[in-house]
């Protein structure tokens, strides 16, 4: 599972939607499970699942309909589709619900009938546009499981994401986008040994006290980064003690992989 | 590496398939609103003008008003039964359902989908376009052979406003702007085609304009089709409306694909 992780505008559906052939590139060329993009892309498509980021299930049809449409569209043959139908409905978790229409599901339902879908056909590559954006954190551990699932049964899966905990969670590789170019690559904890260290300290205090304590980190070549109501110095496992001390009074904590987003994609989203 | 693609065929049956399963799933939603109106629509052209015109144009061109308007309407089913869907639904799935973003994120191409979607559309109004036919019958229009062919003529008609639809569709920019589509191109297309007056009334310049209405060939073949075919002037109609679906389906394939694949 490689995750794309960046903020909204790094180009995260983009790369996704090149993948598909439906965004043209201006320049290079891109080959997805041995095909050429866009040359061969409904070969690849054939063989891919994409789950993209804005819902487009068909309302007016049940979740079984939206299904075995799918179904057919993914050249399943006729004698297997009931099975893999069966198979998507398990995945969804909506056998249940299988002949409620779409605008009867509640938000994760129709998530999980979305991913569903982009499943039905058991895809050698699965791609996950932004998969629990907007959900409730309850409903997104609930689809977090699911993803998860399909990891440990060796499915590819790409996925785009701008929360961090969801990239930390899922991803075995994660790469950091910003501005259209992959600005790191690695494992989330590759990526915090290399950029930001195991350990970050916090201070507390008014917007002035703040900017004087940034000033003295920076100064010392310490890297900071604000985190709304305190400052962090991050890697200060190397920093001299008393220096920490003189600083303030801060608090210890691990160093996390948005530490690493904020320091490569920069703190003020233009 | 070398790559893997063996070059995928440009029309996939599977994808037609699908395509068209989709739509009769849809369908089997809204068949007996869309039925009802087919009948109902027909009468009311009949009773309006049959019953209210009738009383002052007995005879046109030697058949019964009631008659020429009843297989005149045929064209009219044809056209809302082909134009709008071609432009509202292609306009709704694409913008606001995104289904074709769904549907080209599978293994569809946009040329795939926009035959597969005409071509469905087509058929619906040839379908339903010979509604007129029959509702004429009890209104004593007598049935031949020829009428057979009449869904086959409102399938070719169809299939060029349907086509044209969609083409509209990805123009516009607005759902609005379809407003000025069905007053400025299609009100004044159906009304100079020959459907409640014989196109011979008017000026020879709207005579000539209506030479290239596709709506006007396709009233004369279904005219042809009931009182008596015309050798070779329902050849040439035909191949007008053949030549008009043709070069819609270009211009509808190419607008969809700048819209769909950015």
């Amino acid at each position: 599972m490689l995750g794309l992780l960046g903020p909204n505008g790094a180009g995260k559906s983009t790369t996704m939607r090149m993948l598909t052939g439906q965004t043209r590139p201006t320049s290079g060329a891109i080959r997805v499970l041995g095909f050429d993009i866009p040359k061969d892309s409904k070969q690849a498509r054939a063989r891919m699942g994409v789950v993209p980021q804005m819902d487009n299930l068909d309302t007016e049809m049940t979740v079984e309909q939206n299904l075995t449409t799918f179904a057919a569209l993914y050249r399943i043959p006729r004698r297997d589709r009931r099975e893999a139908l069966e198979r998507a409905l398990d995945i969804a978790q909506l056998s249940q619900r299988r002949h409620a229409k779409v605008t009867e599901l509640s938000g994760g339902m129709k998530r999980r009938l979305l991913i569903a879908r982009g499943l039905v056909h058991d895809p050698e590559l699965v791609l996950l546009d932004e998969p629990t954006v907007g959900l409730d954190p309850q409903v997104r551990q609930e689809l977090w499981s699911l993803i998860d699932a399909l990891r440990s049964q060796g499915t590819t899966v790409l996925m785009s994401t701008h929360y961090i905990e969801e990239a930390e969670r899922l991803a075995d590789d994660v790469a950091v986008m910003s501005h259209g170019t992959i600005v790191a690559r690695g494992t989330p904890q590759e990526l915090r040994t290399a950029h930001v260290g195991v350990r970050a300290t916090e201070y507390y205090g008014p917007p002035d006290k703040l900017s004087a304590i940034e000033r003295a980190a920076q100064a010392a070549g310490l890297a900071t980064r604000r985190t709304g109501p305190s400052i962090a110095v991050l890697r200060s496992e190397d920093a001299q003690e008393d220096l920490l001390n003189n600083l303030g009074d801060g608090v210890h904590r691990s160093a996390t992989l948005e530490d690493v987003f904020v320091l490569l994609t920069g703190e003020v989203l233009e | 590496m070398s790559s893997r693609g063996t070059g995928a065929k440009r029309y996939e049956w599977a994808t037609f398939e699908g395509i068209w399963n989709r739509e009769f799933t849809l369908f089997k939603r809204y068949w007996l609103s869309t039925t009802s109106s087919s009948v109902v629509q027909p009468v009311i052209y009949l009773l309006a003008f049959g019953l209210g015109v009738g009383t002052l144009v007995t005879e046109v061109d030697g058949i019964s008003y009631v008659e020429f308007v009843g297989t005149g309407s045929v064209a009219t089913a044809v056209l809302f039964a082909s134009a709008f869907p071609g432009m509202f639904n292609t306009y709704v799935r694409r913008v606001f359902q995104r289904t074709y973003d769904a549907l080209l994120a599978a293994p569809v191409s946009v040329d795939e989908l926009a035959l597969a979607e005409g071509s469905w559309i087509a058929a619906k109004a040839g379908f339903y376009g010979s509604f007129p036919l029959v509702v004429t019958m009890f209104f004593g229009l007598t049935p031949t052979w020829g009428m057979l062919l009449v869904p086959l003529i409102g399938f070719v008609t169809g299939l060029g406003f349907a086509f044209f639809g969609m083409w509209v569709s990805a123009i516009i920019k607005t759902i609005d702007e379809t407003t000025y589509v069905t007053s400025i191109v299609l009100t004044p297309l159906f009304l100079v085609a020959g459907t409640f007056f014989p196109i011979s009334n008017l000026p020879p310049g709207l005579q000539f304009a209506a030479q290239f209405n596709p709506l006007y060939h396709c009233v004369e073949l279904v005219r042809d089709a009931c009182f008596g075919w015309q050798w070779p002037a329902d050849l040439y109609h035909f191949a007008f409306l053949t030549v008009f679906a043709v070069l819609m389906w270009l211009v509808a394939v190419r607008q969809l694909r700048r819209r769909l694949v950015d």
